[in-house]
């Protein structure tokens, strides 16, 4: 019942894509009798026009995936043939050309093309392979419900460290407020860690305490896990140890959460990519074919 | 004494048109020169009138259902909110100078016709010749019962809980109605809670979790005296701050509470004791069951009427026709009753002409099961539910083709339905899940599966009763015979009917029985000779986790599952493996029976489970009296020995199995599946649910549970029973005969149907506003994109409409299927049903 879009319907657009790709290959050896193969033959016409069609028709996904009442076949359908005939337009495009490139807008636009490609090749790894790693990594949970523990973990902390030394409660409530996730781009991308914490130096008050990088929190659990065998009041070592449990948890809470937005990042940003590039490709190939017509 | 010629009790829309009807007939009267008192009184414990209606939340729209219904009423009603119904009642008391008393409420009714004596709560006593109850099903609010407990402070409702702000508010009570006003009110005041007992046992699961949140959370002004009972409650003194003092009793000794507001939420006193205190006969034992009523309303008490809410007609409508209806006819009026042109619709097929009642008669008369219902109760049944005929082609049918093309064409409310001798009245699979009983005639059940299983079933039989029970598709065709008239009668009227009568349910019950009987083990043998083994079979009840067999038993007996779902696990290296989950229609525990008696694994019902248990001698009987079965019978034994045996040894898929019945799909029949492993998130299933659904979702993908990249979304699963259609007011739910359960037009955004689904799949919202078109979207940015628009302002008309209850209809008005699933990108969305769990299952 559930099946990936390269395996859809025993791949039938695979078969398909493979029977375009020969048909392809047959009209381009019938070149050569009158001229060399080039885009100038009628086979290289035929070529050529089958190529445009198909990336009319790749584009049109874009419409197809809004049109919610469509009764042509389902998405995951027209997602499957789009892969397929997509590989099949790099074959169909590189003999419709006959690999005579130049610096003109014809090479820009199967220049085009080819990134275009590219970047649908990464989308389809990326499709086939992150979610995969996304469900794993959330571990049977919602983004939400990682966040809604993250939020009952800070106050179970700062509820604890309420309880402890003024030091340790300002690294408690300074690493949970300057705890970030997310943030920019890169830093979402490469799930980078900006965070940072307020430790007291040694010898000074808290209040001296200066905003130090917290890379994985690495430096409030192990400022808080020193501080336990020097515990001398009674009960401080239990609540330390309790404190160091819940900055741990908020650790692992918090790599996961880092992942699943960077997964998740990776998911949508190749179609930034993608679309734009397909958006020029297109006018680039309105440019190719009005110059073919127009400047024989 | 004051003495009248009637007393309504109860001023709700019952009550109010009969008194309405009363007031009229005084003002004919007087217009006639006779200048007396008025001969009518309507008494109300309240201080308003309709009670119930003034409890409404402000604003409520109140809707004038069922739309086919004409009013005939003095008083006047149309759908509009709370608000304008209210004012037209107390503008018709007014105008019509109804004899209205507030406050006060009647704690014995005596006496007989001609000579009824009514004493109220301040003493007072009323004498009236006849008396109409109309007093609903709401009853009177628990008081506090302690002194001091008339103080203005102490209220028993909560309108608007933002009118309160910055008091001390006490809130007694441990129920849902108590913790959700205290929840509501702590947002802007300092509120205790007191319960009487060490837990919330009463409330709702979410209820549960949130007022136990905001108990333990000292940022929020909620504290909750659990073991606690109210002692006394004094009125303000210097001493006080000026405020009332609540002396309590807690575990801890007595303490005393200085509070603004008192708000008792302690359940009401249902009105059943006090009508049964009058004398008045009820049918049956159970808790919803209607008093005994003639067709004129009279209850077994001569004199004494009962009409409304309490007669069993919830309907705002209904209830004022009645009242009408009911003064006229003590006034020796026998006017016919506002739904009579409905049965004559209803009858207009039929080949032969007679009047409503003698037809009413005829048919009660033809079909056994119903003699004994009482008038009324035949009436209702008959206007919910349709006339089949069914006539050979010819004249005749032409004749009444063209009837029904006329009715068809003056938009009649209940007309019947007309098919050809030998058409399918429905077919094997459908989910349809009405009753059908023969008036005349005969029809042929067919199951298509079993060649030479034809059943023929003759005047006063039914049929269609499996899928009532079951929830389950229609197993085999029901073909119509010639000259054939049938009474089809929906699922909701008949469960009310077998709640209500013993008659009806056993007769359904023992027809079930002895057909499951057939199907399984004795196709060949008539009712008749079932009937001694139907009798000995016993009809078993299981709650959500109750075992029906454990594993290491000595097994005695087999069980047929009748509604609901059964989870078979079995113990292996000190881990319990799911390895089957049954469903209705099913067999369990059949081999002990047929091979070693001790049971090999345990049973747990999964969810409500009906079953029929036969015993050993009964089951060796059955299969004496037809041997056919034995064979079959021994292969399918056989094959789920190697089935359970393999799922034993594959303890992943068992996880997963059990990991979607937890989820309660044991009683799914189409659920949203969506396999993590292919899911990216881009919820375009969402989107596509709003696009396709009014601009409102009806799914929410990212939330739910999910187990082993198995991923259960919110969304409905299509239950076999749903529990949404369980207390729908206007009959808005329906299941089409695909399976598919929706809501149409006629809801009227109660909310009831949100909160009986244990699954939290339906909600009320506005209708959406229009959005620009895609391409508007696409190429110029215009709104917001595909998919519901966060948090959108309805249009004037949306809330004039109000809020009405939207779930998923797994788009049963798109010929090509499910939008969400259609929409998936990489196909991590599926439709499943639970047979196809173990392939679910068996990936992993």
């Amino acid at each position: 019942m559930h099946e990936s879009i390269l395996g859809y319907r025993k791949a039938r657009y695979a078969w398909l894509a493979l029977l375009l790709t020969l048909a392809a290959c047959v009209l381009y050896a019938t070149q050569g009798e009158v001229q060399p193969a080039n885009g100038g033959t009628w086979q290289g016409y035929t070529l050529g026009t089958i190529g445009a069609l198909l990336i009319v028709w790749l584009t049109a996904i874009g419409v197809r995936k809004r049109r919610y009442h469509s009764a042509l076949g389902s998405l995951q359908g027209w997602a499957s043939a789009h892969v397929y005939l997509g590989i099949a337009l790099l074959v169909v495009a590189t003999l419709h050309c006959a690999a005579q490139f130049g610096p003109n807008v014809h090479s820009l636009a199967y220049a085009l093309m080819c990134a275009v490609i590219a970047s649908g090749l990464v989308g389809l790894f990326v499709y086939l392979r992150f979610p995969r790693l996304l469900a794993r990594n959330r571990a049977d949970r919602a983004r939400a419900d990682l966040f809604a523990e993250l939020n009952e973990l800070n106050e179970l902390g700062r509820a604890i460290s309420q309880l402890c030394d003024p030091d340790v409660r300002v690294v408690t409530d300074s690493a949970i407020s300057r705890t970030a996730v997310g943030g920019g781009l890169v830093s979402q991308l490469c799930a980078l860690d900006h965070s940072q914490v307020q430790l007291p130096r040694a010898g000074q008050g808290s209040s001296a305490a200066l905003p130090i990088a917290n890379r994985d929190q690495r430096a409030a659990v192990e400022f808080v896990a020193g501080r336990i065998p020097r515990a001398n009041r009674q009960g401080e070592a239990e609540r330390l140890q309790q404190l160091l449990a819940i900055l741990c948890r908020r650790q692992t809470l918090l790599r996961r959460l880092r992942r699943d937005i960077q997964l998740q990042g990776w998911l949508q940003l190749w179609l930034y990519v993608h679309v734009p590039l397909t958006v020029a490709l297109l006018a680039a190939l309105a440019l190719h074919i009005v110059a073919v017509f127009f400047f024989w | 004494m004051e003495q009248y010629h009637i007393a309504v009790i109860g001023s709700g829309p019952a009550g109010l048109s009969a008194a309405a009807r009363a007031a009229q007939r005084d003002r004919q009267r007087a217009a006639d020169g006779a200048a007396l008192p008025p001969s009518h009184i309507l008494l109300e414990a309240f201080d308003r009138p309709a009670k119930t209606i003034q409890r409404y939340q402000k604003g409520k729209f109140v809707m004038a259902e069922p739309g086919f219904l004409n009013l005939r009423s003095d008083c006047g009603f149309t759908a509009g909110s709370r608000e304008q119904v209210l004012d037209q009642w107390q503008r018709n008391i007014d105008e019509l100078g109804i004899n209205i008393r507030y406050g006060a409420e009647v704690i014995r009714i005596g006496g007989e016709r001609g000579a009824f004596l009514i004493e109220l709560a301040d003493g007072s006593r009323i004498g009236a010749e006849h008396v109409i109850l109309a007093i609903g099903l709401e009853g009177n609010p628990r008081r506090l019962g302690v002194p001091g407990d008339d103080a203005p402070i102490v209220q028993y409702t909560l309108d608007d809980p933002d009118a309160y702000r910055g008091e001390t508010i006490v809130v007694v009570g441990a129920g849902d109605s108590a913790i959700e006003n205290a929840l509501a009110l702590c947002a802007h005041n300092q509120v205790h809670l007191i319960n009487r007992r060490e837990e919330f046992a009463r409330a709702k699961e979410g209820n549960l979790t949130a007022v136990l949140r905001a108990i333990s959370d000292p940022k929020i002004t909620l504290d909750c005296f659990y073991r606690t009972t109210i002692k006394t409650l004094r009125a303000p003194s210097d001493a006080t701050n000026g405020k009332y003092a609540l002396v309590i009793n807690t575990p801890e000794g007595e303490r005393t509470l200085f509070c603004d507001r008192i708000i008792a939420r302690l359940g009401a006193i249902a009105p059943r004791a006090f009508v049964e205190a009058c004398g008045i006969a009820f049918e049956g034992g159970a808790p919803d069951a209607a008093p005994v009523l003639s067709a004129r309303y009279e209850s077994s008490v001569p004199g004494l009427y009962v009409v409304g809410s309490l007669a069993g007609y919830p309907l705002i409508k209904q209830a004022m026709n009645q009242g009408y209806d009911v003064v006229e006819y003590i006034h020796g009026h026998a006017i016919k009753p506002a739904d009579h042109p409905l049965l004559e619709q209803q009858f207009a097929l039929l080949p032969y002409r007679r009047e409503v009642e003698e037809l009413l008669a005829l048919f009660q008369q033809r079909i056994p099961m119903f003699r004994q219902l009482n008038a009324l109760a035949f009436r209702e049944l008959l206007i919910e539910s349709h006339v089949w005929v069914a006539l050979e082609d010819g004249p005749l049918f032409t004749e009444t083709a063209s009837r029904l093309q006329a009715l068809t064409a003056q938009a009649a409310a209940r007309v019947g339905k007309l098919v050809r001798a030998g058409d399918y009245i429905y077919r094997e699979g459908d989910y349809t899940n009405t009753f059908f009983t023969i008036v005349e005639g005969e029809v042929h059940i067919e199951t298509p599966q079993r060649p030479g299983g034809r059943t023929v079933l003759k005047r006063g039989e039914f049929f269609g009763e499996t899928s009532l029970l079951s929830g389950r598709p229609r197993a085999g065709n029901a073909i119509a015979g010639k000259d054939c008239i049938l009474v089809e009668t929906p699922r909701r009227t008949m469960l009310k009917l077998m709640n209500g009568n013993e008659t009806v349910k056993n007769g359904i019950d023992w027809i079930f029985t002895v057909r499951a009987l057939q199907q399984h083990f004795a196709p060949s043998v008539g009712p008749q000779a079932l009937r001694a083994i139907a009798q000995a079979a016993q009809l078993c009840t299981f709650e959500a986790g109750a075992v029906l067999f454990g594993e290491g038993e000595r097994g005695d007996n087999l069980h047929i599952i009748r509604r609901g779902s059964v989870r078979l696990s079995r113990r292996v290296q000190e881990r319990d493996v799911v390895i089957a989950q049954l469903q209705s229609d099913q067999l369990a525990g059949e081999m002990a029976l047929m091979g070693d008696p001790l049971r090999k694994e345990t049973a747990v019902a999964t969810v409500l489970t009906e079953t029929i248990a036969l015993d050993r001698e009964s089951f060796l009987a059955l299969l004496n009296l037809d041997t056919s079965r034995i064979e079959p019978l021994q292969q399918l034994a056989s094959q789920r020995a190697v089935a359970l045996t393999t799922m034993a040894s594959r303890p992943e898929s068992g996880a997963v199995m059990g990991f979607l019945m937890a989820q309660g799909l044991g009683e799914a029949t189409n659920a949203l599946i969506i396999d993590e492993n292919l899911c990216i998130g881009c919820d375009n299933c969402e989107k596509a649910c709003a696009e396709t659904h009014g601009g409102i979702a009806r799914l929410d993908r990212a939330a739910g549970a999910s187990y082993a990249q198995v991923h259960v979304p919110i969304s409905c699963r299509h239950c076999e029973h749903p529990h949404c259609m369980k207390d729908c007011p206007p009959d808005a739910i329906h299941r089409a005969s695909s399976g598919e359960v929706f809501i149409d037009d006629k809801c009227i955004g109660c909310g009831n149907c949100q909160s009986n689904c244990p699954y939290g799949v339906i909600r009320l919202a506005y209708d959406a506003p229009p959005k620009p078109s895609l391409l508007g979207w696409l190429l110029f940015g215009r709104g917001s994109g595909p998919g519901e628009q966060p948090a959108y302002e309805p249009g004037e008309s949306a809330r004039a409409r109000g809020k009405k209850a939207v779930k998923c209809d797994a788009c049963v008005q798109l010929a090509h299927g499910p939008a969400c699933v259609n929409a998936c990108p990489t196909g991590a969305a599926a439709r499943v049903n639970p047979a196809a769990f173990i392939e679910l299952t068996a990936k992993h």
